[in-house]
């Protein structure tokens, strides 16, 4: 299976626990968001604090835990929102 | 009809502007919603609040919301618009004008804009306390 980068911008709580605004996350093809969340969370445990509460977007819509990722996709990872 | 109008901006907002922006002599009922940076929250001080939004998303996402209100109530137009930045007591964070025929459709058509946008739309708030603290609103902190 192909070993695939895929780049995921941080917002936030999130941003802050990495120091960084955009991650690169180690995928196998094909994954889907789900794995992509595992993945995350086994590659960068300082986000730890927001575990199982981080939201996926992907090319700025809300991600379906079943959706499939490719690298050309913009991945966001980011805490609930708060604005108003 | 009057096109939509959408702004995440760090500048200050001019709440008259946007207000106008969404005026019609079709329309008897203009509502304009202001969020305004609050000093006291669960007995803590506030001295200011920092607003960081995903643009593109928060875009895209508050334009869909307008089309929802649209399925619901007749509305003539909306103009929403949000800050970010660092923004002290007494700031407008948060703008949202919607006109219609009648008050009704007006009135309840911004309530709903205003409720889905704190739901939905990627903004997020940080708090900077009077004891030199600060911390990010967050949904889980909420439900004390």
């Amino acid at each position: 299976m192909t070993v695939q980068q895929i780049h995921v911008k941080l917002f936030a709580r999130a941003k802050e626990l990495v120091n960084s605004e955009l991650i690169s996350v180690t995928i196998s093809e094909g994954m889907t968001v789900e794995q992509l969340r595992l993945a995350i969370a086994e590659q960068y445990p300082e986000l730890q604090p927001l575990s199982n509460q981080l939201l996926i977007a992907i090319d700025n819509a809300y991600a379906g835990e079943s959706q499939i990722l490719n690298p050309e996709q913009e991945v966001a990872c980011f805490p609930p929102v708060s604005g108003g | 009809m009057t096109p939509d109008y959408i702004s995440i901006s760090d500048q200050p907002i001019d709440y008259t502007a946007t207000t106008e922006r969404v005026r019609s002599n079709e329309c008897g009922a203009v509502v304009l919603f202001l969020g305004t940076v609050r000093e006291m929250t669960a007995g803590r001080q506030t001295v200011a609040l920092d607003y960081e939004a995903y643009p593109e998303m928060a875009q895209k996402t508050m334009q869909q919301l307008i089309t929802e209100a649209r399925t619901q109530w007749p509305v003539h137009a909306v103009a929403i618009e949000h800050r970010v930045g660092h923004l002290p007591l007494g700031e407008i964070s948060v703008a949202i004008a919607v006109s219609s025929a009648h008050r009704k459709q007006a009135f309840e058509a911004g309530r709903f804009l205003i409720d889905r946008l704190k739901e939905i739309v990627p903004i997020w708030k940080k708090e900077n306390w009077s004891d030199g603290t600060s911390e990010w609103e967050h949904r889980e902190f909420k439900t004390n």
